[in-house]
């Protein structure tokens, strides 16, 4: 199954098992959310939200109060610069406040680029800091069932960090780890695809890589081939983002330096806004930057 | 502040009251009145900490008159919320103990005086940011399926996400009763510096029933009674502010005293007697509550 195929039949279900509802802006409009959502119109658990992106993650922290364990759909994550209140400073925080969590399923869909200076990429920076809330950025059908899972068993909210390149994967992505690597890639939602590509590069020029897939940003999940890997790494590591630097990437890398002797450093967007025309754009790393900063670092050490 | 019209109540609208039930509402503001007495005597004394406080002093009458004729409903408040939780049969130990930042506070000392909740009576706790409840609220009512009551003041009205969710409350029909302490106050500023559109405009335009009424008990029962299955509603209810926005400041008598208007009408109708028993067994039980407080014994000391 592709990642869409499994986001939908989790959907359906929790529409018409669970009692559950889904709410958002534009649901039944063109694709059905990049066919994510099952198409389903009229159905009075697929809730229609108006445009207002100021009150509509309140809405869905209501319905999470009555029980209905909402997933809420922001299909530009950069339209969480207004939705995300009511998840960051309501939701996570009730759990502390008054002992009772508020349990959102939050899709915040990402992007690459080509629509401006807002709704371009990852924007999970804004999320992390926040006590009480959990991020994930799943990019398989197995990491996303996993996601589910954990937020059927817990009641906090929980950031799905999503990105549109994965709806069409149907395969399972797993770390390579090397006995004697030369640096390890920690790359994060769709800068797994480049850094792919990169690690081919890279080894054509005899640098081997490690790639460890970022599936939780918070909390990170060190595991200990994740630590492993990277005390193992000649030249430490390298975080690989699809949001700004200054946000989960630089969280990560600091955590992960904290735990090994190793230095982490850390790539995303450009620190710029991004433009409406191609050569204004700011994407994630490219195959080719990603291999570049890497044999930089190399040189340097 | 001027808000004109007429403090008295038609004598015909008294009339549709029973005695018991005038009664029980004069019970509940005298109870609010002398727990929030009682908490400017401390605050003032320096027996509490010096948390920023809210007294509900002055809106009392209009939330004692909200409990009876719309109960058994769950409750979205906000800070100035202490008549909200009293009224609709939050414990007053517990909430004495919040504002004393104590281990048995209602929120456990999380909530302090704006931050409060009853999971007992239904109210829910508030995150602080002012009207964020009314979207939560909204989310609330239409998931459940249950009457809710949401407050705000005359300030948070002004947020554009609580009239965005008062647009989808209208739109979907959920089963919610709005009510705007209007206070005509923000802090110190007035309605008309802030703005040249009233609430109960809002609303209507939305297709929402609303009324702009003083903070009259029998005047509220009565348009509660005529709204309440004809959900969603907004009332506007002006009141006086006693004291200051935060604190126990005052600048002078409030312009009318609503308290004394009930007492009076109360004493017409031929309830002197009860009045008195009412207004004594309330001082009485509030400062049993709090003579703790007031003078510790040695070893509490």
């Amino acid at each position: 199954m592709t990642v869409a195929e499994t986001v939908k039949e989790i959907t359906r279900k929790h529409l018409t098992e669970n009692n559950g509802v889904v709410m958002g802006q534009c649901l039944s409009a063109v694709g059905w959310v990049g066919g994510t959502v099952p198409e389903m119109p009229g159905h009075p658990n697929l809730i229609e939200l108006s445009m207002d992106d100021t009150c509509s993650s309140g809405l869905a922290a209501g319905y999470a109060l009555a029980g209905r364990r909402p997933i809420f759909i922001c299909r530009y994550q950069g339209f969480m610069h207004f939705n995300q209140v009511f998840f960051t400073n309501f939701a996570a925080k009730a759990k502390e406040m008054w002992g009772y969590g508020v349990p959102i399923f939050i899709r915040a869909v990402a992007m690459e680029g080509g629509i401006g200076p807002v709704a371009g990429s990852s924007h999970h920076g804004m999320i992390i800091r926040m006590p009480g809330i959990r991020i994930v950025a799943p990019m398989t059908s197995g990491e996303y069932t996993e996601a589910w899972k954990d937020f059927m068993e817990h009641d906090a909210p929980l950031y799905v960090s999503e990105h549109r390149h994965s709806f069409s994967i149907d395969h399972e992505m797993t770390d390579l780890i090397h006995r004697q690597a030369d640096i390890t890639l920690f790359p994060i939602s769709a800068a797994r695809l480049n850094t792919l590509e990169a690690v081919k590069l890279l080894e054509k020029e005899g640098i081997i890589c490690n790639v460890i897939n970022l599936l939780w940003l918070k909390p990170l999940i060190a595991e200990d081939k994740m630590l492993n890997a990277l005390e193992n790494s000649r030249f430490g590591g390298m975080v690989v983002d699809t949001d700004y630097e200054n946000g989960a990437s630089k969280c990560i890398a600091c955590d992960l330096m904290q735990k090994t002797d190793k230095k982490v450093g850390v790539m995303g967007l450009e620190e710029r806004t991004a433009g409406f025309a191609p050569h204004l754009d700011n994407l994630p790393p490219s195959s080719e930057k990603i291999a570049k900063r890497i044999k930089e670092k190399i040189n340097r050490c | 502040m001027t808000q004109t019209g007429s403090l008295t109540t038609p004598k015909e609208i008294i009339r549709m009251f029973s005695k018991e039930t005038s009664l029980e509402v004069f019970w509940r503001i005298c109870l609010c009145r002398n727990f929030e007495l009682n908490v400017k005597k401390a605050y003032d004394a320096g027996l509490m900490p010096k948390i920023p406080i809210y007294l509900s002093l002055g809106q009392e009458t209009a939330t004692a008159a909200l409990s009876v004729a719309f109960p058994a409903v769950k409750q979205f408040g906000q800070h100035r919320g202490h008549d909200l939780y009293l009224c609709y049969g939050g414990s007053p130990q517990e909430l004495r103990d919040e504002l004393l930042g104590l281990p048995t506070g209602c929120a456990k000392g999380m909530g302090g005086s704006a931050s409060i909740h009853s999971p007992k009576t239904g109210m829910f706790g508030h995150d602080g940011l002012m009207g964020t409840q009314i979207p939560i609220a909204v989310g609330y009512a239409l998931g459940s399926g249950n009457k809710t009551l949401s407050t705000m003041g005359d300030a948070s009205a002004e947020e554009g996400y609580v009239l965005g969710a008062m647009g989808e409350a209208a739109s979907k029909k959920a089963p919610i009763l709005f009510v705007c302490m209007d206070n005509n106050l923000s802090i110190k500023t007035e309605v008309k510096v802030r703005r040249s559109w009233t609430m109960v405009d809002e609303a209507k335009a939305k297709g929402i029933p609303a009324h702009d009424l003083k903070d009259d008990p029998w005047l509220i029962m009565h348009y509660i009674e005529q709204i309440k299955n004809n959900l969603p509603a907004f009332l506007n209810i002006r009141y006086c502010r006693e004291l200051w926005h935060a604190g126990t400041g005052c600048d002078g008598p409030p312009e009318w005293n609503r308290y004394e208007l009930v007492r009076t009408e109360l004493i017409f109708l031929g309830l002197l007697p009860e009045v008195k028993r009412i207004e004594r067994n309330a001082a009485h039980q509030m400062d049993n509550l709090w003579k703790d407080v007031h003078c510790p014994t040695k070893e509490k000391a």
